[in-house]
């Protein structure tokens, strides 16, 4: 067996989970979300094997790679789909509402199974080395979550959130297919590895077009990753989409976004005419970044609306790290702020799904008095919040730490200062949260019921917040 | 098992058998309780001729990044954990009755407990500083739902405060570990303070005024102190009791621990800074404070103020001073949670602080009055308590500082003079409340509840022991200087 064959593994656990949807005459599709992720959980599993990467000479050796960053990004995305997959059959109360019913459950069945080929196209992704197989993938990903983000076709507001992701997605990609082109004209390539070996060969004066290929790549990848100024998107579609999958395009999309932009900069540092131009925008990206999503979460009042701009917030975090690729730490410490950001993140948006099913809307004002409707819920959500905020003995913090950690090893003490004051941004704005539950009362004072998977699910992510506060060894020994 | 680990933990198996449902103040009061005993034991059982770090334990939590959390006390830390466990026990017995979210209510206070036994008995300078962090998200919780007053805006400045102050002081942290030279990072003190030692460490000052900015806001130096009496005079007495008399000792403890022996050159580079700032905390907070009309917002400033002495002590650079503020730390936080005790007391069952709204209470409630009096002597100082002991010694210190300049002259000065405002402030809020004519309303008040009472009394018996026998004390915070 070899790494490749995990992401054939995904694909076909969705064709045949297609198939049985279509086969198997139940209006109840819950038992699709279960074996799908169990079927995932297999794969994880798998995933651990001593498994041999793409033999040298091979023709998927051009195009596919199985080194640390791949193989840890594989089981993140693995990790995040199965969690987006259980939040599902809480979600059918939505899906009914917004779908038009010819029979019951229509519809339920494709919205569980679609996730597992997005989840394919970004594996594909992060294992990628090629500019043509990372576009085909992200292909494969994003037309996906164009149809999954619209699902609920009779919510204009879905609508709404579906066909703006459309329009700038198919711009974003665009400008990388454009910027592909340039860089093949340049250089001859379209390989990442053995682009710095065809640059060492070429004129001082072919430099000027290939910035401009990769600036435009630059471009959408900033798209990807939702930084600024290209994070308009952000908001919007995460108000609108389905809970889930909003979920699943801020965690997943979002790492495939960074791994190739991670991959893109390892390469290119060989070359130090574009590295010292490259580090230079990506540490003036990352402080717009840090500005602009920490102040715009502050007058937020829906809690999308809120994660969506902290997720900017978190990308700005993130491209600090990528700011610092100098240090051997860099990409350890990203790698951990991500698996920080997936529990944290995830489970906000469990507690915000449920929530927003027994309250009937997604503001935060929703949230009053949860702490005593529901204290699992109001605890759940507390400690993701101070996760987020980067309270220490969560997952954030250690995140944070070490963000900052190298950051100031490579000298960035612009953009720590910076950092400093988005943090006390972040605990406004998460605080708020806390505000509404702890402090606040509620309007109707009945318990919010909390199904099993739910129960599970909280209690999975919120030991997954506390173990990488608590003990990120292996995390970390596993990146390195 | 490492005792000290047992008294982080005891608070915290206590607040999460109270979310599964065991009785709160129960629960609560017998963890505090066995934490008091555990505590008052080791405190005892600490080798005075060995001196230096015991209790030692280590558990590995990323090694190669010189991160442990290990667990090991030395006088001074004894003197804060004993502080720590005093000061929770009577804060969770002092209100006999929550009327709302009993169990929210005790695990809060329960999670700063932990937080500050955390961060008083661990080594590692990075968990030193998460420990601190524990108690932020609780604070916020107890002053917005059970505080009084414009407790919302109070609770908002403080996080906003110490949230922002404590990312400072991380920055500072890390970059003290990151000006050690690779393969040598590390963040625990007994390898920092070799380092120093020996002389091969030399952090650039720069980092000692993250440190100052970072620790000192959380001890409301002025002027990062706005925070403080808002918070203090909102939040519910235990809250106020805690946060007043243990959490902000962090900052102080903080600088004791990592800035006098890692920063020798920067502290005398920037002491006439820090001087300044102290004067500021005596003279300018002084003022402010006798300028109160009420006595909870009276108890938050003059807290303010009193921080101003230990800074002192800790300014002179000498044994003696730096003793002194030790002492005076242990002392001020026992004077003050009693002071805010006996404040919640007071509130709970007239209903208002104000000056001009009470008086002649003394009548009616003898016990209340006499507490009252203990607590606001212990406060301005007077002999017999250990305030006393350590202002004294302060102020001694600094006269006999190698660092002995126009400055500190003045300091000192306005430092006596000090003593002179908050005897005036005290004892106006004790005429205005306890003498004078008694309103009709007030007639049918009864006395001080036994729980308040007891609870006051077992800070005010300690306080009382160190006042006339320092001695106990200081041969504890003397183990960490040399002699």
């Amino acid at each position: 067996m070899n790494t490749t064959s995990l992401e054939f593994a995904v694909v076909g656990l969705g064709i045949l989970l297609l198939l049985a949807e279509a086969f198997i005459d139940r209006t109840n599709k819950d038992y699709l979300a279960y074996l799908g992720a169990a079927g995932l959980a297999i794969i994880l599993v798998l995933s651990f094997l001593p498994l041999q990467g793409p033999a040298t000479g091979s023709p998927d050796s051009a195009f596919l790679t199985s080194d640390i960053l791949s193989v840890f990004f594989t089981r993140f995305l693995l990790v995040s789909t199965i969690v987006v997959l259980l939040m599902t059959p809480g979600y059918k109360p939505v899906l009914a509402r917004y779908l038009p019913a010819e029979k019951e459950g229509a519809g339920v069945g494709e919205f569980t199974i679609l996730p597992l080929f997005v989840c394919a196209g970004l594996m594909w992704m992060v294992s990628a080395i090629d500019f043509i197989m990372i576009f085909v993938a992200l292909e494969l990903a994003t037309i996906t979550l164009y149809v999954l983000s619209t699902y609920l076709r009779q919510n204009m507001a879905s609508l709404e959130a579906g066909t703006k992701f459309l329009i700038l997605g198919a711009l974003s990609t665009g400008f990388f297919v454009y910027g592909i082109t340039w860089i093949f004209g340049v250089t001859g390539t379209t390989n990442i590895v053995s682009l710095p070996q065809s640059i060492s060969l070429l004129p001082e004066s072919s430099t000027l077009p290939l910035l401009f290929g990769v600036a435009l790549i630059l471009v959408a990848l900033s798209f990807k990753i939702g930084a600024f100024p290209f994070q308009f998107w952000v908001p919007d579609v995460y108000q609108g989409a389905p809970t889930p999958v909003t979920a699943y395009l801020s965690v997943a999309s979002k790492a495939a976004g960074f791994v190739v932009l991670l991959r893109l900069l390892v390469a290119l540092e060989t070359v130090p005419v574009l590295a010292h131009k490259l580090y230079a925008v990506v540490t003036l990206l990352a402080g717009v970044t840090l500005i602009f999503g920490n102040l715009a979460a502050i007058p937020q009042t829906n809690m999308k609306r809120l994660l969506g701009y902290s997720s900017v917030a978190h990308a700005g975090y993130l491209l600090m790290g990528v700011a610092s690729l100098g240090s051997l730490m860099a990409i350890p410490a990203i790698g951990l702020y991500f698996a920080a950001y997936l529990v944290m993140t995830l489970l906000s948006f469990v507690v915000l799904m449920v929530v927003a099913e027994a309250t009937g809307g997604e503001e935060i004002s929703r949230f009053n008095g949860l702490s005593q409707r529901s204290p699992l819920l109001a605890g759940a959500m507390l400690l993701a919040m101070a996760s987020l905020a980067g309270i220490p003995f969560t997952a954030g913090f250690v995140g944070k730490f070490l963000i900052f950690e190298v950051a100031l090893k490579q000298g960035h003490f612009g953009l720590v200062a910076i950092g400093c004051i988005t943090v006390a941004a972040g605990f406004y704005y998460y605080f708020k949260v806390a505000r509404a539950m702890y402090w606040q009362q509620a309007t109707e004072e009945t318990p919010i019921p909390v199904s099993m998977t739910i129960k599970l699910l909280i209690a999975l992510l919120g030991a997954g917040i506390l173990a990488l506060g608590i003990y990120p060894g292996p995390v970390l020994a596993a990146l390195r | 098992m490492s005792p000290l680990l047992l008294l982080i933990l005891l608070p915290l198996a206590a607040s999460l058998l109270i979310m599964i449902g065991a009785n709160p103040r129960r629960t609560a009061i017998v963890a505090a309780l066995l934490n008091l005993v555990l505590s008052v034991l080791l405190f005892a059982r600490y080798d005075l001729h060995a001196g230096g770090w015991q209790f030692l334990s280590e558990w590995h939590v990323l090694p190669n990044l010189g991160i442990n959390l290990s667990l090991g006390a030395d006088g001074l830390s004894m003197t804060m954990l004993l502080l720590s466990t005093l000061v929770t026990l009577s804060a969770l017995w002092v209100a006999p009755k929550i009327e709302k979210r009993e169990g929210l209510y005790y695990v809060c206070l329960l999670f700063i407990s932990a937080g500050v036994i955390g961060a008083f008995s661990t080594l590692d300078v990075l968990f030193l500083y998460s420990f601190h962090e524990l108690a932020l998200i609780p604070t916020f919780i107890l002053i917005g739902v059970w505080g009084s007053g414009d407790r919302q805006a109070a609770a908002w400045k403080a996080t906003i405060y110490l949230g922002g102050a404590s990312f400072v002081l991380l920055i500072g942290i890390i970059s003290l570990y990151l000006s050690l030279p690779s393969g040598m990072r590390t963040f625990d003190l007994r390898q920092l303070d070799h380092l120093a030692l020996s002389g091969t460490f030399h952090p650039a000052s720069w980092i000692y005024l993250l440190l100052l900015v970072g620790f000192g806001t959380l001890v409301s130096l002025f002027p990062f102190h706005s925070w403080a009496p808002p918070a203090y005079a909102c939040a519910p007495t235990p809250a106020a009791m805690l946060h007043s008399g243990v959490l902000k000792k962090f900052g102080l403890y903080g600088l004791i621990r990592i800035c006098l022996p890692l920063f020798p050159e920067a502290i005398q580079q920037f002491n006439a800074l820090l001087v300044l700032m102290l004067i500021g905390n005596i003279l300018y907070i002084g003022y402010v404070t006798v300028a109160q009309k009420r006595l909870d917002w009276t108890i938050g400033y003059s807290s303010v103020m009193h921080m101003g002495y230990i800074f002192l002590g800790l300014a002179s650079l000498t044994v003696m001073g730096i003793n002194g503020a030790a002492l005076l730390m242990f002392a001020h936080g026992l004077s003050v949670a009693a002071a805010f005790a006996l404040c919640g007391e007071i509130r709970r069952r007239t209903g208002t602080l104000d000056y001009s709204e009470l008086g002649g209470l003394g009548k009616v409630t003898p016990v209340l009055g006499l507490l009252f009096g203990f607590a606001a002597m212990a406060s301005v100082g007077l002999p017999g308590f250990a305030n006393f002991a350590g202002e004294i010694l302060v102020f001694f210190g600094a006269t006999v500082s190698s660092i002995y300049g126009p400055l500190m002259v003045v300091a000192i000065i306005i430092g006596v003079w000090g003593v002179v405002v908050s005897a005036i402030y005290m004892l106006r809020a004790y005429r205005h409340i306890f003498w004078g004519p008694i309103a009709q309303r007030w007639e049918s008040l009864t006395d001080i509840a036994p729980t308040a009472k007891w609870s006051v009394i077992l800070l005010l018996v300690p306080l009382m022991i160190a006042g006339f026998y320092p001695q106990i004390i200081l041969n504890m915070v003397g183990t960490i200087l040399p002699r």
